[in-house]
């Protein structure tokens, strides 16, 4: 895998895997209709009534995005817009699936139909109006006025589940600004990283074997990490401040190829993981549950154990969608942190596996854009959405799965919540132009100097 | 800038590979253990989401379900005569769990037994809901009826066994409960169980007595010391006399051992000893048969162990470790002694099965739903606490007690009948009302097909043997005759 092979500097004329898209989107959608059906046989004995509206309605939704793909980024990479596609079907048919049992509270599918539907206009309009992700770059500041706003947004409003992460507007209803907050501080980073980056790397002095850079370039780093521990200790959200800490510290290792920013990001990551995790006593419960997930709490067994349960109980090959008991996790979770144990216990180890591809995939997909992308920030953006997506993914699904203490964000696509699912389409959607126009085979001049970009030039 | 990246690359794939890696553990190496985990509630819900299978008296199932609704469970246990079957069937619970053959025999009577693999397959093929195996008792519901009704409204047990084979035919204790009041998931059931709780009914209705409960077997006991005074050759002639005074001095002491009531026991016959119940002739055989040739042949009789049937049946005890004062007193019952009634069935059917005692069991055959006989029991026997010779002398002696002796209330016209009667002192100082014992077996040409003990709890204000004989045997009579005229 050479870098000539994902870049277009030697495919002039490449084809532009539109055709490859539509056969996917056509699996992305039969998929969660035959899961659908699937549900409605299981829970019922009949084939619910909803299947060929709904079938249609995702099916219409599917092809519309396709066709202004299309017209608007024919470049684009071919699995993203499936893979989502796919993802957020399923989530829907498990959210379904989760509102047929009257213990777990109000219907929520439809809301999150609705929720998705928005998503996807995002996913469009992002597409139409942006036609080149260097636009981005002259909103850098702006992003990051935004995004500190969206984050210190929450402090102001009562905790829900014990996380201050919601704002709550009356008549909208609750929103997760973490989630656009993600995109829009990578943005800032990318267009802030992208100008200071030699500065960064190059002004340093070496002490012991490592790069030590320069106080003023330190101070940056610095900021955010207090920024997160902050988040951490205002909201009590581990999984965000992890989020942004780990995006800051790919962000700043690709822009500057200094491997010391590494063992800078770790070492004041786990200094305030430590130090937050000793005394903040949510978090303190939470990596008790994560020792101890099957211990009983006042008799009763906790969430950690219900889950962990529900994985057990699925085995190999699951009990069969709409046959597991993933209800025994109470409350609200099943359908939003916890909706992976439902797709454990039903659909198995095997469909779990082939749902964590589907995250790898797209992931990949991602960086794969990064490599290709020929700006220096695009790049940055690229690799900075498809990191904070992985981190996300990672700390949502090992935390589930117990891998690492619980955090409470959401499964991308999959869980409920109108936040998380409109900010990821709207994430892929810029995914896609990027990769649109890094495939596209008459590159416009790149405006930095860059070193790939005159090959390019020189290509011409 | 791709170096970097790839690394970034690279990582991201091990993020991934870690939450497969992780999965695959949870999922695949830890699954067993957590779809298995007590707490699971799926373990309790997957009991109850088919029917399970029947435990099934001479061809008749005692057990049955019903459907719920409004909870995980799908289906609920119900009871014919719950409380007169409670001893043997136990309960089945979808809040309290399973007791007696429900817990035993529970996997089976689920479906999930491995034995069952074959037609869970094939229900799996064709379709079909899966089914619980069916357990097969060897009860005599005539039997457990006229043990059930005998008992009434007296505190006790009974149990019957069929000496030839160990086969158990009535397993009654009373008060009783009806297992069908807890099976379900209501706050009725719960109300139920609260109330079954020792601490609030004091008589303690779930306890299974014929199993669970061990009592001073009184004179009873002293089935055992006359037969190891006829193994270890210590009595040879049941009808010569023997050597004992009357009051007896307990040895190494200057305690007395004295008679219940106004009988003649000094240096009488052995037969003539056991059909007055003398005191003094048996502490007397017992100290001099000495502590390791009782203990010997109570084990034999299977004392000092556990019984599975396969139901646990707690172990009766007769100490290993004694003075020879004590030996004495143990001998006729008392001290330490204790046996449960189902003990005290096996020493009557070993006597009456000419001296060989077979293992007491009450699962007759497993059967698969499609009623194919997965698993059947074979009459084992356990061990011959007697030849037959003194099998036969004891057997003799027995008669005797009921022709002419304390316990002619279990004569039956035109049967050979053999029993002992027995009245266990209990309490500090005895003060407490004593129990009632007896035990007995029938005889026909055919040998014997019944042997049966039998403990009432609230013996009577009158402290003599007659109260066995009073209470105990008819009870034991009308047991032994609904075998018989079956």
């Amino acid at each position: 895998m050479s870098a000539s092979n994902t870049t277009t500097i030697t495919s002039i004329g490449a084809p532009n895997r539109r055709n490859t898209e539509l056969a996917l989107l056509v699996f992305a959608v039969a998929i969660p209709v035959f899961a659908y059906a699937n549900v409605g046989l299981a829970k019922n004995g009949s084939v619910p009534a909803g299947l060929l509206g709904y079938g249609v309605g995702l099916g219409l939704l599917a092809t519309v995005t396709h066709l202004l793909v299309r017209k608007f980024a024919p470049y684009a990479d071919p699995l993203m817009l499936p893979i989502a596609t796919l993802l957020n079907g399923l989530g829907l048919v498990l959210i379904w699936r989760l509102d047929q049992e009257p213990s777990l509270g109000a219907a929520m599918a439809p809301k999150q139909l609705m929720w998705s539907t928005f998503g996807v206009v995002l996913f469009v309009l992002v597409l139409v109006f942006i036609k080149d992700h260097r636009i981005l770059q002259r909103y850098t500041y702006i992003s990051m006025v935004l995004a500190l706003v969206l984050l210190v947004l929450p402090v102001f409003f009562p905790p829900v589940y014990g996380a201050r992460i919601w704002i709550t507007l009356p008549g909208i209803g609750s929103l997760q600004p973490g989630e656009f907050a993600k995109i829009i501080i990578t943005v800032f980073f990318a267009g802030y990283l992208m100008v200071k980056r030699d500065a960064l790397a190059l002004a340093s002095r070496r002490v012991m074997g490592l790069y030590l850079p320069r106080g003023r370039d330190l101070g940056p780093i610095l900021v955010i990490w207090a920024v997160s521990l902050l988040i951490l200790v205002f909201e009590t959200d581990l999984g965000t401040s992890l989020l942004f800490f780990g995006l800051f510290v790919i962000m700043l290792y690709v822009a500057t190829e200094r491997t010391s920013w590494i063992v800078f990001g770790l070492l004041l990551s786990s200094a305030g993981a430590v130090a937050v995790a000793s005394s903040e006593p949510h978090v303190k419960t939470r990596v008790q549950d994560w020792l101890h997930p099957l211990a009983l709490q006042n008799g009763a067994v906790t969430e950690t154990a219900q889950a962990r349960y529900a994985f057990g109980s699925g085995g190999l090959f699951g009990s069969g969608l709409g046959q597991g008991y993933s209800r025994l996790i109470h409350g609200i979770a099943p359908k939003s942190d916890y909706i992976l144990a439902t797709v454990g216990e039903e659909l198995g180890l095997a469909g779990l596996m082939a749902v964590l591809l589907l995250y790898g995939l797209l992931i990949e997909r991602g960086i794969r854009t990064a490599l290709a992308a020929r700006d220096p920030f695009g790049k940055l953006l690229a690799i900075g959405l498809s990191g904070g997506f992985a981190l996300q993914v990672f700390v949502v699904a090992g935390g589930v799965t117990g891998l690492i203490p619980l955090t409470g964000m959401t499964m991308p696509f999959m869980a409920q919540g109108g936040s998380s699912v409109i900010a990821n389409w709207a994430l892929v959607a810029i995914l896609l132009r990027i990769s649109d126009t890094a495939r596209r085979p008459a590159p416009s001049p790149a405006p930095s100097p860059d070193a790939e970009a005159t090959q390019v030039v020189r290509n011409q | 800038m791709n170096k970097p990246l790839r690394r970034v690359a690279v990582f991201c794939g091990l993020l991934v590979l870690a939450l497969l890696v992780r999965v695959n553990y949870v999922q695949f190496v830890q699954a067993d253990q957590l779809s298995n985990d007590p707490h699971n509630r799926r373990v309790a819900i997957n009991q109850y989401a088919q029917p399970r299978g029947d435990i099934i008296v001479d061809g008749k199932a005692v057990t049955g379900h019903a459907e719920t609704n409004g909870s995980d469970f799908k289906y609920k246990r119900t009871y014919t005569d719950g409380p007169m079957w409670a001893p043997v069937t136990g309960h089945a619970s979808q809040v309290y769990g399973t007791t007696m053959l429900e817990g035993v025999e529970d996997e089976f009577l689920t479906g999930d037994d491995d034995r069952l693999f074959f037609n869970r397959t094939i229900d799996l093929l064709t379709g079909k809901q899966r089914q619980g195996g069916n357990v097969v008792t060897t009860l005599n519901a005539k039997a457990q009826k006229a043990a059930f009704d005998g008992l009434g409204n007296k505190k006790g047990a009974v149990v019957a066994l069929d000496p030839r084979t160990g086969a158990i035919l009535a397993m009654a204790s009373t008060p009783s409960y009806d297992p069908s009041g807890i099976a379900g998931y209501s706050t009725t059931d719960e109300k139920n169980w609260i109330a079954l709780d020792k601490k609030n009914d004091p008589n303690d209705p779930s306890l299974n007595r014929a199993l669970r409960q061990t009592y001073p077997p009184g004179s009873t006991f002293k089935l055992v010391t006359a037969a190891a005074a006829l193994e270890s050759g210590k009595v040879t002639d049941i009808d010569g006399k023997t050597t004992s005074p009357d009051p007896y001095t307990l040895p190494g002491t200057t305690v007395p051992l004295k008679n219940e009531g106004h009988i003649q026991c000094k240096d009488t016959s052995l037969r003539n000893a056991l059909r007055q119940s003398c005191n003094t002739v048996f502490g007397k055989l017992g100290a001099d048969i000495g502590l390791q040739g009782m203990v010997d042949e109570a084990e034999k009789f299977g004392f000092n162990e556990k019984q599975f049937v396969p139901v646990r049946a707690d172990a009766s005890n007769f100490d290993t470790k004694m003075s020879p004062d004590q030996v004495a007193q143990s001998s006729i019952g008392q001290f330490d002694t204790a046996a449960t009634p189902l003990q005290m069935a096996m020493v009557a059917s070993a006597i009456a099965n000419n001296g060989v005692l077979m293992q007491p069991y009450e699962v007759e055959k497993l059967e698969a739903p499609n009623l194919s006989t997965i698993s059947q029991t074979d009459p084992k026997p356990m061990s011959k606490p007697l030849t037959p010779e003194n099998a036969q002398k004891l057997q003799s002696m027995m008669e005797t007690v009921v022709t002419e002796g304390t316990g002619k209330n279990a004569k039956i016209p035109g049967v050979r009948v053999g029993g002992k009667t027995g009245t266990a002192q209990h309490g500090i100082n005895n003060d407490k009302a004593p129990y009632a014992w007896f035990v007995s077996y029938a005889m026909t040409d055919q040998g014997s097909p019944v042997a049966v003990a039998v403990v009432v709890e609230d013996g009577s204000a009158n402290r003599d043997d007659i109260s066995g004989g009073g209470l105990a045997a008819p009870i034991a009579k009308s047991v032994m005759e609904a075998v018989l005229n079956k």
